[in-house]
């Protein structure tokens, strides 16, 4: 447990700094980006030279590069995003009011890939090398190999086109007036169709490394041992093979959190889902680069959470994770 | 010859081989086979696939032909995959090279900042990047590697890490090599081999984030992007479902052909021996 409580400090400051070097990242490509917040204010409200004089004045843009950047971070200690210019309104409440459709998208996408991806995962490896091995091997390739957005417009045809099972887009039925349960099930009902698409691309990643991991496994000693123990094969598969594979998934779990926030973006964008990877989509078409920048700062940020989390699940996991860490 | 054979020892290499074979053929005769622009309207509009044998998969909404646009689209695909995929596997390797053979803060600072580039969603690094820049095939490709050199860096640093002890090494430390000159001479060599094995992996995804790139419309406007056709064909995804499904279908084939001839490549060189 101390082992876990001294990792987990170790991260946070390692986190500070990479968070201090994606701010700063953004805010290269902010300065980078033609026009500043006076044109972006200019241009929906109107004003003349000395207008314009004024306003970047009073909002510090006429300082120094570094003056502009120890400005920007202040502003970001205190949570403070700036101004979108497409939506006339703070980017940190846009971006609140969006993230939880995105969260909820993005766990239950990450609960189908790991979990039916590990469960295949273990049914592929309990035989390495059979056909039904080979089989999910290729299987998994090529399903890895479809783009997240067309899997989501091919399911679209076949779910919302022609069998009418499911609603085409959306996060909810408009104006339905529906609450409670109702609502809730209106909800998952409109969500089967993007989780699936953002889901079935990620679980061959658990998949495969699922059956690596238990092929690595099968060549162990202590497989050997369990065998001559004379145990059976489906306990020696879940409780010793599959066991001894799981804990690299879990350390895969956060890393692939990044790449399910970026896949969010076209999967949100095909089914009309009103999430941050919409938003960001919406930010590109609106050419509104503060919001953009907003929201991958919050992507960091919540990258940097997600796997915080992953690594003190990991170290109650594995005692041994924590233990080498304090020794060191 | 011996390696070649070995390659074709699996079926699933064979595949891959077949594939990409008939991709590069493809991307090759484009401008042979469909001189002109492809983004010019050849008949009219919406004409199913296996109608008229001038335009043997049909037309799209505006009247374009489907099959030359599939041609160039394999032109613009492959070139952004495999610019990007070299491109990051270069920064990648002198990165990874750098951290590894100076150590000290020089490492902590590089590893630092792979650490961010690891922490923000590629995809969205790139949506930002391009969006700022202006969509060309020169953005595309540079926002994809900045987005995929993280994983070579950290492979490459490992492997420098473990050489740079090695004898041969310190023999050249001894005879007075400059250490930039160890480090790109000596040492990222030996380093490479492992690092290439990731490059299926990330031509891979460069092509499928390109592909993702031009379907939200931030592609090269002036080339054919297979992306750009299916986002071009959801308009009509009601009517003219094939306007969106070949595009995607070929860019499946692409990806798994990459994969498939990767694996092949890998298992047929010593390279996963030595890795594990």
């Amino acid at each position: 447990m101390t082992g876990a409580l001294t990792l987990l400090r170790r991260r946070l400051v390692g986190s500070v700094f990479v968070l201090l070097i994606v701010i700063i990242g953004s805010f290269m490509l902010l300065e980078a980006a033609p026009g500043d917040a006076v044109d972006a204010y200019i241009v929906s409200t109107g004003g003349d030279a000395g207008m314009i004089e004024l306003l970047r004045h009073r909002w510090g843009l006429d300082q120094s590069e570094l003056t502009r950047l120890a400005n920007y971070l202040w502003a970001l200690l205190h949570l403070d995003l700036g101004q979108s210019v497409t939506f006339s309104r703070p980017i940190r409440d846009i971006i609140l009011e969006r993230l939880p459709t995105t969260l909820i998208l993005m766990g239950s996408a990450t609960a189908l890939s790991f979990g039916l991806g590990s469960a295949l995962g273990i049914y592929a490896g309990a035989r390495p090398g059979s056909f039904r091995d080979r089989f999910l091997s290729i299987g998994s390739l090529a399903l890895y190999a479809v783009p997240g957005f067309w899997l989501g417009l091919v399911l679209i045809v076949v779910f919302a086109v022609d069998l009418r099972w499911l609603p085409i887009g959306g996060i909810e039925t408009i104006a339905s007036g529906k609450i409670g349960l109702a609502r809730a099930t209106d909800i998952a009902v409109h969500l089967v169709l993007p989780v699936s698409a953002l889901g079935f691309i990620y679980l061959a990643l658990y998949l495969r490394m699922m059956r690596a991991g238990m092929a690595e496994a099968w060549r162990q000693d202590f497989i050997l041992a369990a065998r001559a123990r004379g145990l059976t094969r489906r306990r020696i598969v879940l409780a010793h093979v599959a066991r001894n594979a799981l804990l690299p998934l879990i350390t895969m779990l956060g890393l692939q959190s990044a790449q399910m926030l970026g896949g969010s973006v076209v999967i949100e964008s095909v089914f009309a889902v009103p999430g941050l990877g919409r938003l960001a989509q919406e930010a590109v078409a609106g050419r509104d680069t503060p919001l953009l920048l907003g929201i991958i700062l919050v992507s960091a940020v919540l990258v940097i959470l997600i796997n915080l989390l992953v690594d003190l699940a990991y170290a109650l996991l594995d005692p041994r994770v924590g233990a080498g860490e304090a020794g060191a | 010859m011996n390696r070649l054979r070995r390659f074709f020892r699996t079926p699933e290499a064979i595949a891959g081989a077949l594939i990409l074979t008939l991709l590069v053929a493809m991307a090759l005769a484009a401008p042979l086979l469909f001189p002109g622009d492809p983004q010019a309207i050849a008949g009219p509009a919406l004409l199913p696939p296996f109608q008229d044998w001038s335009l043997p998969l049909g037309t799209d909404r505006l009247g374009r032909d489907v099959l030359a646009e599939l041609f160039h689209g394999a032109r613009t695909s492959l070139a952004v995959g495999l610019a990007a995929a070299a491109a990051a596997l270069l920064i990648g390797a002198v990165v990874g090279t750098l951290a590894g053979f100076a150590g000290g803060l020089v490492d902590e600072v590089l590893m630092r900042v792979t650490d961010a580039f690891q922490t923000v969603p590629s995809f969205l690094l790139a949506l930002a990047f391009v969006s700022i820049v202006g969509p060309s095939l020169g953005v595309v490709v540079v926002a994809i590697a900045l987005g995929a050199w993280t994983g070579p860096a950290r492979l490459a640093r490992a492997e420098v890490l473990s050489i740079r002890e090695r004898d041969y090494v310190a023999g050249a430390r001894v005879i007075g090599m400059h250490p930039i000159a160890i480090a790109f001479r000596e040492v990222l060599p030996n380093a490479l081999p492992p690092v290439l094995a990731l490059s299926s992996v990330i031509v891979a995804a460069a092509i499928l984030t390109e592909a993702a790139l031009s379907f939200l419309g931030l592609g090269d406007p002036n080339r054919v992007t297979w992306g750009g056709m299916i986002a071009e064909g959801r308009t009509v995804l009601r009517t003219a479902p094939f306007l969106s499904i070949a595009p995607g279908v070929a860019l499946v084939l692409t990806v798994l052909g990459v994969y498939l001839a990767g694996e092949g490549v890998v298992e047929s060189t010593a390279v996963r021996r030595s890795l594990s």
